[in-house]
């Protein structure tokens, strides 16, 4: 088993923002997994989701049931191979799991940022991620890959530092989010923002914590992970007592308790979720979802801004997605095309949702472990 | 096509430097060899999961479609082959793919096994569906939903308003022109819209 060890770097010189703002004296925490070979041509870059962090994959020394994020795709022996890889797992700027977040104090006034956490887009956190690779000293990336907003990651840097990766791995993602997906975000933002505990951001002090808010924030987000049929599969119409949790045959005509089994498990999410997620890393990562959007600097054509890459692509998408539907994958793919990159992209036929990407499913990970095969094989130059 | 000496005689049509684009790519060894022996470049376009993954780890560009939703990922005349080797014949809008073809390359060629063989004819005239080498199924097992010959092809290129550059038989890797629809087991269609 990979035992996995974070670390963390300081930097000191401030890191001009997208929003026109900067920011000074942060900490960007991470793990590295294998070994960075001779040449330091091997690394690559895994881009997290919007609830997690750089513990991508292996467990903490002495804590089972650690695993990382996406262990069943990085290891040893996996598809990510650890063993021909140098694999880095890099937490975000604003995050809630180590890398400075709006629960840090600001250097600038030695208080805790709270709702003053600058807003920071897609593009700032690659710049950071950019920054912590130049001090660990890899020039260029084998790889950059993320799922999601992760993807999303992989994309821009792509875009913005075409010529330090020769691959992006770029999984149930998007070239921006729809209509829907922004109404959902913002569903979730408002469920945290009137929740009484959220004192404009500013609730560290007070000592209290926006649960109801990011409770209902994390049942939403729940609901569009998963895909109707498996929803069903899982949960159907079956009925589950409120107090001892156990099956019950008829309807206690109650419009507060528990009734249904799904409403039990959003519950048990939304709770687990309210425990650990920090409310100001919520509405601060789901705003940097809403305004990625490569196109938007060349009047919308996704083309013309994928112009900008020169590296070669994988894409995955699953069927039952809708909340990063395949259609999304392809606008990407399309684009790519026009553009006459390498560009390869399986559409995998998984009843998953969008959380097939984090799941087993043969067909994904072999196409995954087959282009990074491929890509071990590579002559280097 | 597992047959070597057919995917040499395909590839040989395939001017060297090409951009190609290959619909049905299979595991993508076609596409390999013409990167490898021709500098050709280019995207396979396959359905199945296995034959994506041996394209993925072989190095060969390869898109994930279905052929019968349309190729509309793909620009007008951008690129300068379409190959549609043993894939008309699985496809419902085989007619549309074909038109689509011609649309998205300056050139296309197809190949698809020849009905009108003469094995196949004795067999049908023996009161059995042809099993061959070339035509390995039962006909209640065939993957094969369109069977038809090379002068089928012909006739239905002129009516699509295809220009027709060259068709010929294909029989064990050698170019059949002489009687090609009665001696050759592969059609073969070279044209441009």
């Amino acid at each position: 088993m990979l035992i996995a060890q974070s670390q963390t770097m300081y930097f000191d010189a401030a890191l001009a923002l997208q929003s026109g703002a900067s920011i000074r004296g942060y900490s960007l925490s991470y793990e590295t997994y294998g070994q960075l070979n001779a040449d330091r041509s091997n690394a690559v870059l895994i881009c997290h989701a919007l609830n997690a962090s750089h513990h991508v994959a292996g467990v903490y020394a002495g804590q089972p049931g650690t695993e990382g994020w996406w262990d069943n795709m990085i290891g040893p022996g996996k598809p990510v191979d650890t063993d021909k890889f140098f694999v880095i797992g890099v937490n975000n700027l604003g995050s809630c799991f180590g890398s400075t977040g709006p629960m840090h104090v600001n250097p600038d006034t030695g208080k805790v940022y709270g709702a003053d956490f600058p807003v920071v887009t897609v593009e700032d956190w690659v710049n950071a991620q950019a920054r912590l690779l130049d001090t660990l000293g890899i020039g260029q990336l084998a790889a950059v890959m993320g799922g999601s907003l992760g993807g999303m990651q992989a994309l821009s840097w792509a875009l913005q530092y075409p010529d330090r990766m020769r691959h992006a791995v770029v999984i149930a993602s998007a070239p921006n989010l729809n209509a829907e997906n922004i109404a959902f975000n913002e569903v979730a933002r408002r469920a945290i923002v009137t929740d009484p505990d959220f004192h404009g951001g500013h609730f560290y002090e007070q000592g209290v914590i926006p649960k109801r808010g990011l409770r209902i924030a994390r049942m939403i987000g729940h609901i569009t992970y998963l895909s109707d049929d498996v929803m069903n599969e899982k949960f159907g119409r079956e009925l589950r007592g409120a107090v001892d949790g156990t099956a019950r045959a008829g309807y206690q005509y109650s419009t507060q308790d528990i009734e249904f089994q799904i409403e039990s498990y959003l519950r048990y999410q939304g709770d687990k979720f309210s425990d650990y997620f920090d409310a100001n890393t919520y509405l601060l990562i789901t705003r940097a979802l809403d305004y990625f959007d490569p196109a938007r600097q060349h009047g919308g054509k996704l083309t013309a801004a994928l112009a900008a890459a020169s590296c070669q692509f994988l894409l995955v998408s699953f069927s039952t997605d809708w909340r990063f539907s395949p259609a999304r994958s392809r606008e990407i793919v399309k684009a790519l095309l026009d553009n006459r990159r390498d560009v390869s992209y399986a559409e995998i036929d998984a009843p998953h949702g969008h959380d097939a990407f984090l799941l087993d499913d043969p067909r994904y990970l072999g196409v995954v472990r087959s282009y990074f095969d491929n890509m071990a094989k590579e002559p280097r130059t | 096509m597992s047959d070597t000496r057919m995917l040499e005689a395909i590839a040989s049509l395939v001017p060297p430097g090409s951009r190609v684009l290959d619909l049905g790519c299979g595991d993508g060894a076609l596409l390999a060899h013409l990167q490898a022996e021709r500098r050709c470049s280019g995207y396979g376009v396959e359905l199945d999961d296995a034959n994506v993954q041996a394209c993925v780890r072989r190095g060969v560009n390869v898109i994930q479609l279905n052929l019968d939703q349309g190729l509309s990922m793909f620009g007008d005349q951008s690129f300068d082959v379409v190959l549609q080797i043993d894939t008309l014949q699985h496809l419902r809008n085989a007619e549309t793919v074909l038109q689509e073809t011609a649309r998205v390359g300056r050139t296309g060629i197809v190949a698809f096994p020849n009905f009108a063989h003469w094995p196949n004819r004795l067999s049908v005239l023996a009161g059995r569906m042809p099993v061959t080498r070339r035509l390995p199924y039962q006909w209640y097992d065939t993957p094969n939903i369109r069977v038809g010959t090379l002068s089928d092809l012909e006739v239905l290129a002129h009516r699509i308003g295809l220009r027709i550059q060259d068709c010929f038989g294909l029989h064990h890797g050698r170019v059949v022109r002489c009687w090609p629809n009665l001696r050759a087991s592969t059609a073969v269609l070279k044209f441009s819209r």
